[in-house]
């Protein structure tokens, strides 16, 4: 029988340290529900939606129950709309969203993701008719979530996207303005999207990908907080140990329940993520963990150099214990959904620029951030062409999810309640970047070579 | 199927009996059991065979779980392979 204590170490990683399977995606083409017909199109997406994961909020629930591990979401990611829609007569894409929205309220997930579009070269029409579908479609769906690549190592950034985007945040926040702005807590602009992505809001179906696949996302800030608690003071040769050896049980539970999962749905496994994705609960933070290492609070000095090792490590530990790794795979940074970040926020510690600095050295970008409601479309922009463009240098995949809460202050919080948490008002830079987002164009890929 | 029963809890008489009673009451066979004292802290640990159970695996849970909160006990049941994946290489 296996150690009395591991199994003790295991319930009490469930019970006390938050560990949890994050999300399991199921990831569904939808290439063969175009039709000149619009109508036509939806309901072949509604039905293709249903029946693909009918039962996997079942199996979920049942596989939580089995091995006793919380699955705390069941998702659904669906290749990028503005393909799908693109064969479709019409100039309106917005009931293409609200069938994603009804199909995914019938099979019980709670959330969909793939109201995208990929324009890091360029616009197609669909490609145009999506954005400017993204504030209404997000104001009147619930579950849908929308994100939108507007650039890449090979490609370079599409500044008209980036410039496009900005205004469509603005829009976004205003339409859901009675909400705090909610609606740009589903939306991502990416630089290198990934297509195998089980984490939301910026989840969708790649087309290098098959008819259906299961993915998922593990998580577990609170069980590397607690292993590092036990290496107070020691070299950060331990830390990193530590971290690895956490990571890799992490992953191992992650990667037992993407098997069982893809084998009772008979849907093939496609990756894990092995992604540290914080919750605003008390012991469940990255901040905390960074904080752990030696840091007073999260964004002072130090913050940058500890979140590459965590990031590092992470990987290292959970790439051994995986058949298959992909997604985003690193330490999420989402302010508002780390207690840890909220309050070093709140104190003035961690600032939008310091957290630019940490997208250079871990998974994703600017997340979940709150900014004033007067900040102009421009400036979000050149937030977005800033994360963009570490990205696109760093061949690694950068996003932006902001939310320029309307008729908030710094200092303000906008709440949002649930997994999304709540956001304190950070400062923008107020120098224009008006000029230079106006310009338009593409920003040229960067060199390969000549690395010095 | 194989599982981990957990029992834990403050040391009172009769925990064994009691869990015990239960699973060969839904045809739970015990494969082994380990079991500790620590500061008045009853740990219990047993592995079973809950194939040939006679109610579906969530029922089984919910009744230990229930048993359980008679006796101020926290037990419950998990499938093997969490653990071995967890644990081992």
């Amino acid at each position: 029988m296996i150690n009395t204590n591991d199994i003790l170490q295991t319930i009490q990683m469930i019970d006390h340290q938050h560990l949890d399977v994050r999300t399991i995606t199921m990831g569904v083409n939808l290439l063969d529900c175009c039709d000149p017909d619009p109508a036509a199109a939806c309901r072949k997406i509604y039905d293709k939606i249903t029946t693909s994961a009918e039962k996997l909020v079942k199996t979920g629930e049942d596989i939580e129950t089995e091995f006793g591990i919380p699955i705390v979401n069941k998702r659904i990611s669906v290749t990028p709309m503005a393909l799908v829609a693109g064969a479709s007569r019409t100039a309106d894409y917005v009931p293409f969203a609200a069938a994603m929205d009804r199909a995914a309220k019938a099979v019980g997930v709670n959330f969909i993701g793939g109201f995208s579009a990929l324009v890091q070269k360029g616009m197609t029409e669909g490609d145009k008719k999506l954005i400017a579908a993204i504030p209404e479609a997000l104001a009147v769906t619930d579950v849908v979530c929308s994100s939108v690549n507007v650039g890449s190592t090979k490609a370079g950034i599409n500044m008209d996207a980036v410039a496009l985007m900005g205004q469509t945040i603005k829009a976004l926040a205003e339409r859901t303005a009675d909400q705090g702005g909610f609606g740009c807590a589903k939306l991502v602009v990416f630089c290198n999207a990934v297509e195998d992505n089980p984490f939301m809001a910026g989840a969708f179906h790649g087309v290098g990908e098959a008819e259906r696949v299961i993915n998922v996302g593990v998580s577990g800030p609170g069980v590397v907080h607690h292993a590092l608690q036990s290496v107070k003071g020691q070299p950060f040769d331990v830390v990193a140990e530590t971290i690895k050896k956490t990571a890799f049980q992490v992953t191992r539970m992650g990667q037992l329940v993407a098997r069982e999962a893809s084998s009772r749905l008979g849907v093939p496994f496609g990756i894990v993520d092995l992604s540290l994705a914080p919750t605003p609960a008390i012991g469940d933070s990255v901040a905390r963990i960074l904080e752990e290492m030696g840091l007073e609070v999260c964004g002072t000095h130090g913050t940058t150099a500890a979140l590459a090792l965590l990031n590092d490590a992470v990987k290292k530990g959970g790439v051994m214990a995986s058949s298959s790794v992909g997604g985003l795979s690193g330490a999420f940074i989402p302010v508002s959904e780390d207690e840890g970040m909220i309050a070093a926020a709140q104190a003035g510690a961690l600032t939008l620029d310091k957290l630019e600095a940490m997208t250079c050295v871990c998974s994703v970008g600017l997340d979940m951030i709150a900014v004033p409601g007067d900040t102009s479309a421009a400036t979000l922009s050149a937030i977005i062409a800033d994360e963009a463009a570490i990205g696109m240098v760093n061949q690694k995949t950068t996003a932006v999810r902001v939310i320029p809460a309307p008729g908030k202050r710094v200092g303000d919080v906008v709440e949002f309640g649930g997994l999304l948490g709540s956001a304190p008002v950070m400062p923008c830079h107020t120098g224009s970047a008006e000029d230079f987002v106006a310009r338009g164009g593409r920003i040229p890929a960067p060199m390969h070579s000549l690395k010095n | 199927m194989k599982a981990i029963v957990t029992v834990i809890g403050k040391d009172q008489v009769g925990i064994i009996a009691a869990v015990c009673a239960l699973l060969s009451e839904k045809n739970v066979n015990v494969l082994d059991i380990s079991q500790t004292v620590l500061q008045e802290y009853f740990t219990m640990i047993m592995l079973v065979d809950a194939s040939q159970a006679t109610v579906p695996f969530a029922r089984l849970r919910e009744d230990l779980a229930e048993a359980g909160k008679e006796r101020n006990l926290d037990i419950r049941i998990q499938r093997e392979d969490i653990f071995n994946a967890m644990h081992r290489i």
